[in-house]
């Protein structure tokens, strides 16, 4: 079975400075993978990397289509949602724009009206705050936006860009409890970068380690949790 | 990277600045040629040729303050015009009231143009780039509704403008009028050049080049910025108001529609194709000014010299970079292996 | 009293076209960040092909339509062929670009069409409206094109799925990308409309200040400060900003002694500086965040 993300040799540019160093990893099809490291290792970048945001060569298939070459909108268009770090929602457009701004390049309106309804199933706390400036909501409910509007690409792979940063731990144990039932329930295949490598670690199924722009660690989440190096350096036991 | 991006790098390496060994003997060889060129041209060429060379150093000198402006101390201005028609219309009215001779005519522009430039950078001092550009572009278009207000008529005689007589030679020098014109503007634009390559290369100099390229650390330097960018915008229409009072002796006659947004263009035009910062650059910069419209007129109907301006603005652009300093440094570079 | 009636309505009409200008740059800042200054002379070239249609034989309504269709795609070519290449260039890359574009609108009008004024025809006429002498008839055609145009772009934007892509795109670039919408398309589009509503502005204003290579100039002055006034980030503050420049400057030019009618650039000017040291983000605009 195809993986639904392939990476191989990735290299990654910020202007002359190479940041990703023939880094590679995968996400099988409707499994979590989850990239950890310190600050400043590369995993934000990684995530870019897939998304065209910066200079990259190597190889990159989604579900075995190559989509290194192809422009961010393209591969987005591809079925790749991308949850940045900062959460990137439209801050001056409603909860309901934003929405409907996930799912601008759709056709279909009656499944786009059914996926609204799964959205808010998962997020019922958008759904009361429907009509609201998203540049107003919470923290937690920002980043519920941020997911629910990456859902409504109905995408086939999601990538996550540190969901826990500055979150309270009991919103994050709810944002990621929805996560797994999306996984789960929505079979949706999920690449997970994270610098909280407990909950990171859950949550996945397998994980790579990160550090100055090389993977250092790759195998199950189970063995990288055992792992001496990872629970001394990232796990803090 | 644009060719004009590469022109902003280039603006370092100024004439002033410490060139490096290899380029140092080029570079005078250079101004001595251009030099020796601009000292024979007018025993050499006819009369109306020698007119319109003239105009071309004239407008080379308004090049140069821009330059000083824009490039050295990155603001923009799409307004020179104002102050060109400041100095113009200054040694016009001292020359009509017959209260001076048009030499001395030439520093009261200057003065009156600098104070202009430097009230009107007091508040330009908040803008940046493109509203700058708007600010500017704004007073170009206002000059000259300006000019032609009916309570200035009196003195400016409106739309009609003022006549001017043509300059004697003086001294019995055997030249003749239109030599004796060139000389003393070839004259005046030396010495201002040089003061320009003065400034450029002095600590001054630097703290404008600091300011354009990094204004927070320039101020954590200690340069007073606010000063520094006035005091650009009025050293610049400095240039602009003698370049101005040049081009109402040169060509004895100055009216309010002479001074429009065009003439500003022009300038900005021959500052980015001469590569800003090079006086052989600013004298092609001039004389693609004066000479395009000539060459255009021949070809075709008015409205061709704006064709050709413009198609060469877009050339630039994409092509070829750091304007005239750039090509010939691109064929340096070459003849260099 | 009636004659300040009718300058405060002659002010709106007027107004209304500075309005559209003023739109147009709104719409053009929005999408990049920055002023076109060949704007003016683009609408100035649009309006002189209706002139070339109507003479040709085209009926007025026929050859509007034509000419604003035409205006828009010209307005996505230029942005794609010419202004595209320079999104990540510097000011003064993007400044020169503007100032060719000027350039050779402003000389292509002059080298087709030459230099001679020539009159544009009105379908409105100059009839008083409704038998009011407060407003021409023209003067009401011009209120109301506008209207009915601000009318459009408010459903446009508030209820197709293309407005909201637009206001994405220029609110937020890079997350717009990453929900799929094509940026770079979106602000040819933006440029297509803004190129657009010139030509009507243009169309509009010929018949009052009869049609030559620079007309609209100063009028792009006077749809600049409207901009600068009302907020260059907000399209109904452009739209205010330029009414209001229309009503001062007629207010002005009739009121104050001698030289009203003659300072009215130099006022503009005025109001763009003080606005843009005093109050960059005008009058209703958002404030701006300045793009380091």
């Amino acid at each position: 079975m195809t993986r639904a993300l392939d990476v191989s040799g990735l290299n990654a540019f910020y202007g002359d400075i190479k940041v990703l160093d023939d880094v590679s990893f995968a996400v099988e099809q409707g499994r979590v993978t989850t990239l950890l490291g310190a600050n400043g290792a590369g995993k934000t970048t990684a995530l870019r990397a897939i998304c065209g945001m910066v200079r990259r060569s190597g190889k990159v298939d989604l579900d075995g289509g190559t989509i290194v070459n192809l422009s961010t909108e393209d591969i987005v268009r591809r079925g790749v949602a991308h949850v940045p770090d900062g959460r990137g929602t439209f801050k001056n457009q409603t909860v309901d724009e934003n929405l409907r701004l996930g799912a601008i390049t759709r056709r279909n309106g009656p499944e786009i009206g059914r996926d609204l309804d799964m959205v808010f199933s998962y997020f019922p706390i958008l759904k009361t705050r429907r009509q609201q400036q998203a540049g107003l909501l919470s923290g937690g409910e920002q980043q519920m936006l941020a997911v629910a509007r990456a859902l409504m690409l109905r995408p086939r792979l999601l990538l996550l860009d540190e969901p826990s940063f500055g979150l309270a731990p009991l919103i994050v144990a709810e944002i990621f409890e929805i996560f797994r039932r999306l996984n789960r329930d929505e079979k949706l295949a999920i690449l997970l970068v994270e610098q909280n490598a407990s909950i990171a670690l859950d949550f996945a199924d397998h994980a790579y380690v990160l550090e100055t722009g090389r993977i250092v660690l790759q195998g199950s989440a189970e063995e990288i949790r055992r792992d001496d190096m990872v629970s001394k350096s990232y796990l803090g036991y | 990277m644009t060719g004009i991006d590469n022109l902003m790098d280039k603006a370092l390496d100024k004439p002033g600045a410490a060139p490096s060994r290899a380029r140092r003997p080029y570079r005078q060889a250079w101004w001595a040629a251009t030099l020796a060129a601009l000292v024979i041209l007018p025993f050499v060429l006819d009369g109306y040729v020698v007119f319109q060379m003239t105009l071309v150093l004239v407008y080379a000198l308004a090049i140069i303050g821009l330059n000083l402006l824009t490039g050295i101390n990155g603001q923009f201005s799409l307004g020179h015009v104002a102050f060109f028609a400041t100095g113009a219309y200054t040694t016009a009215l001292l020359m009509d009231a017959g209260l001076m001779g048009y030499a001395w005519t030439l520093p009261i522009a200057g003065i009156v143009a600098f104070v202009f430039g430097f009230l009107f950078g007091l508040p330009a001092l908040r803008l940046e780039g493109i509203y700058l550009a708007l600010a500017t572009f704004a007073l170009s278009v206002a000059t000259p509704q300006v000019l032609k207000l009916t309570p200035l008529t009196p003195w400016t005689h409106g739309v009609n403008g003022i006549s001017l007589p043509k300059p004697e030679v003086p001294w019995g020098l055997p030249l003749d009028q239109d030599q004796w014109i060139y000389f003393f503007v070839l004259a005046v634009v030396m010495v201002l050049l040089f003061l320009a390559l003065a400034l450029v290369g002095s600590r001054s100099g630097r703290a404008l080049l600091a300011i354009r390229d990094n204004p927070i650390a320039a101020r954590a330097m200690g340069i007073n910025i606010w000063l520094y960018k006035a005091t650009a915008f009025g050293i610049s229409s400095l240039y602009a108001g003698i370049a101005g009072g040049l081009s109402a002796i040169v060509v004895q006659y100055v009216s309010p529609d002479s001074f429009t947004m065009n003439v500003s263009i022009a300038f900005f035009v021959g500052m980015v194709l001469g590569g800003l910062g090079w006086l052989p650059g600013a004298l092609f910069g001039g004389a693609f000014i004066v000479f395009i419209p000539q060459i255009s007129a021949d070809i075709a109907d008015k409205g061709f010299e704006g064709i050709a301006y413009g198609l060469c603005l877009v050339v630039l652009v994409f092509v070829m970079p750091s304007g005239l300093a750039g090509g010939i440094d691109l064929v340096k570079r070459k003849f260099a292996r | 009293m009636e004659l300040l009636i009718q300058q405060i309505l002659s002010g709106i009409a007027t107004g209304s076209i500075y309005a559209c200008l003023a739109l147009s740059a709104v719409m053009i800042y929005q999408a990049i960040g920055h002023i076109n200054f060949a704007q003016g002379e683009m609408a100035m070239f649009s309006t002189y092909g209706a002139f070339q249609l109507i003479s040709m034989g085209v009926p007025y309504w026929v050859a509007f339509v034509a000419v604003v269709a035409l205006s828009f795609v010209g307005g996505m070519a230029v942005e794609r062929v010419m202004m595209r290449p320079l999104l990540k260039a510097s000011v003064f890359s993007q400044v020169v670009m503007f100032i060719a574009l000027l350039t050779l609108f402003n000389a292509g009008a002059g080298f087709f069409w030459d230099y001679t004024v020539r009159a544009f025809p009105s379908p409105f006429g100059s009839q008083p409206f409704l038998g009011f002498s407060l407003l021409s008839q023209h003067q009401a055609g011009m209120l109301g094109i506008t209207v009915l145009l601000l009318g459009l772009l408010f459903l446009f934007f508030r209820f197709t799925r293309v407005g909201l892509s637009m206001t994405a795109a220029a609110a937020d670039p890079v997350s717009a990308r990453l929900v799929g919408i094509r940026v770079g398309w979106m602000i040819a589009l933006g440029w297509g409309m803004a190129a657009a509503i010139g030509a009507i502005a243009g169309m509009l204003i010929a018949p009052v200040v009869f049609l030559d290579p620079n007309m609209m100039m100063s009028i792009l002055v006077y749809g600049f400060t409207g901009a600068v006034l009302g907020g260059l980030t907000s399209p109904a503050g452009a739209v205010l900003g330029g009414i209001i420049v229309g009503i001062v400057e007629n207010l002005v030019g009739t009121y104050v002694p001698v030289i009203g009618g003659e300072l009215r650039l130099t006022i503009a000017l005025a109001i763009i500086v003080v606005m843009l040291v005093v109050r960059p983000r005008g009058l209703i605009g958002r404030k701006i965040v300045e793009r380091v």
